[in-house]
């Protein structure tokens, strides 16, 4: 018992401690494909170290939601991540506190709060950036209860230790088409929710381009270190989502003892930049979509979904 | 779900058979027409590699022939003819305009999608093999969008991709209910395609020479007593 909560609560150092490094390691590897030099890999390091030293200025229009938000957007993913597998394959102690859904209502919660914030400030970019965050995430939506019911029907279960058992039980579910369908699907959803390229470019300094930027605008001092480390746990947390329950739980400790704990970080945090690898491939390949092509961006993830879906339930597919 | 006795080639072809069904989608979405002819010569080749998968599982030569019939005539032989027939501005040609907007023509061919595993999935029930199960389906949903996209395409290069999508979800079918089909018919329909490719493009091209596009959406201005030329 001791044993789980303590993996329990490495799992949340991890998420904690290689947010920023991953957040670099991102950047970095975009300005090398793009032959530049880029900044350290530690540099977002840095940054929160900066911000944390810094006053917070408040506006005088804001009430408690702006002051909150920081908090909550901050907090979040790491109770998203007390719920997934991020190290280990076993079942740890909280792990039957909440499914996959409620990891969904909790970021969406984040999202929410951070949207009232943004509008909260009157600055005109705020509740423009918060509108559009909005639009993708009422798009993004319906993809990931499809992507979710697919999952939980072919696993027989909601809850993420559960579904990551299913894939390596063998290679007829691993490449059924109905999990390479969801993986493309989810890849999509990650690329939208995480504010990558197709949809919204993360380094563009242009604030009427902006979407999930513009949100963080006015924060200042600690409340915007704390939403950018949010931010970036927000992206890892999806990450380990992806990689760990629904691609392949490759790398990560079977049995619960202490070293093979210890020996799953790097390997998880290997299989983590090799996604690194390919998110910065699809990064630089493709163009950022128009505003009005998001959403046939997120229609082509929902049709994928659900391509998913049909090639799961119907009697054909089932034994 | 699928049976965990799968064998290793048989699912990799169920991983082609997704990536089948993802091609014959993104033919819908693209709107370049060389997008189009790229993501034909895809799926092609995941349709060689099923062949070449479940040859290499029945240990039958029959299906390598096929998959290296396939490679030939439908990932090299078409793209090359219609490159070498039609000037380069058609494959740039981009907003094809269609006759049903692409979000709503990818709902409908998710319909197609779905009506083809409602109609086949009770009959590949009955089947023992994991490989029917999955490539029955697929195959079917690769005919209906292919003739889908056919209806709602209005240029000619990718309507010819549309009767070749077709046909190479029935393909895909095929491969996996006949193993022993007489090899003569299948290097007749290869031929075969290869001719509707040479057709359709000359005649693209000639349309393209005399009325300077090749829009079939706007062919039937030209019909004998309507409207006088513009």
């Amino acid at each position: 018992m001791i044993q789980t909560i303590s993996y329990n609560v490495m799992q949340v150092v991890f998420i904690l401690a290689f947010a920023p490094l991953y957040a670099g390691v991102l950047s970095r590897f975009k300005e090398i494909v793009q032959s530049r030099r880029g900044p350290s890999i530690l540099q977002p390091y840095r940054d929160i170290w900066k911000l944390f030293h810094k006053d917070q200025i408040l506006s005088e229009e804001t009430t408690w939601i702006y002051l909150l938000t920081p908090y909550l957007v901050f907090v979040i993913p790491i109770f998203v991540a007390i719920l997934i597998p991020v190290l280990t394959d076993f079942p740890l102690v909280f792990a039957f506190m909440g499914d996959m859904l409620a990891g969904g209502f909790f970021l969406g919660l984040a999202g929410f709060f951070a949207a009232l914030a943004a509008v909260d400030t009157g600055n005109p970019y705020g509740p423009m950036g918060a509108s559009r965050t909005r639009m993708v995430g009422f798009l993004a939506e319906p993809v990931f209860m499809i992507v979710f019911f697919t999952v939980s029907f072919v696993a027989q279960s909601t809850i993420p230790y559960i579904v990551q058992q299913k894939w390596i039980a063998s290679p007829g579910a691993f490449f059924a088409p109905a999990h390479i369908l969801l993986l493309i699907a989810f890849l999509m959803l990650i690329l939208a929710e995480g504010g990558k390229i197709p949809v919204d470019n993360p380094t563009g300094h242009f604030e009427l381009a902006m979407i999930d930027e513009s949100k963080g605008l006015e924060f200042s001092g600690r409340g915007a270190a704390l939403m950018k480390w949010g931010g970036q746990m927000k992206f890892l947390v999806l990450a380990c989502i992806f990689l760990n329950v629904l691609v392949a739980p490759w790398g990560l400790a079977h049995g619960p003892a202490l070293f093979g704990v210890i020996l799953a970080v790097p390997l998880i945090l290997l299989k983590i930049f090799l996604f690194a690898i390919v998110l910065v491939v699809i990064e630089s390949s493709l163009a950022k979509l128009r505003l009005f092509r998001i959403s046939e961006f997120l229609g082509a993830a929902f049709i994928t979904a659900v391509a998913a879906m049909v090639t799961s339930i119907f009697p054909g597919a089932q034994t | 779900m699928t049976d965990p006795k799968v064998s290793i080639p048989e699912a990799l072809n169920a991983l082609s058979a997704g990536l089948v069904l993802l091609s014959a989608f993104a033919m819908v979405a693209t709107r370049q027409v060389r997008g189009v002819v790229r993501f034909f010569v895809i799926q092609s080749l995941l349709l060689a590699a099923s062949c070449f998968l479940l040859g290499y599982s029945r240990n039958s030569n029959h299906l390598w022939t096929l998959g290296a019939i396939t490679v030939a005539a439908k990932a090299v032989a078409i793209p090359w003819i219609l490159r070498r027939l039609l000037p380069g501005e058609f494959y740039e040609r981009r907003e094809i305009a269609q006759a049903i907007n692409i979000p709503a023509s990818l709902l409908l061919s998710l319909l197609l999608a779905i009506l083809s595993e409602f109609l086949v999935g009770p009959l590949a029930a009955a089947s023992i093999d994991s490989v029917i199960r999955i490539n029955l389906p697929i195959g079917l949903a690769g005919v209906l969008i292919g003739a889908y996209s056919l209806i709602a395409r209005r240029e000619a290069i990718p309507q010819l991709i549309g009767i070749l999508a077709m046909e190479n979800g029935a393909f895909f079918a095929g491969i996996a209910i006949a193993n022993e089909l007489p090899l003569i018919a299948e290097l007749g329909v290869a031929v075969g395609v290869m001719l509707i490719a040479v057709v359709t493009g000359l005649l693209s091209r000639n349309i393209g020479q005399t009325i300077g596009t090749t829009e079939t959406g706007t062919l039937s201005e030209l019909k004998e007593e309507a409207t006088p030329w513009r």
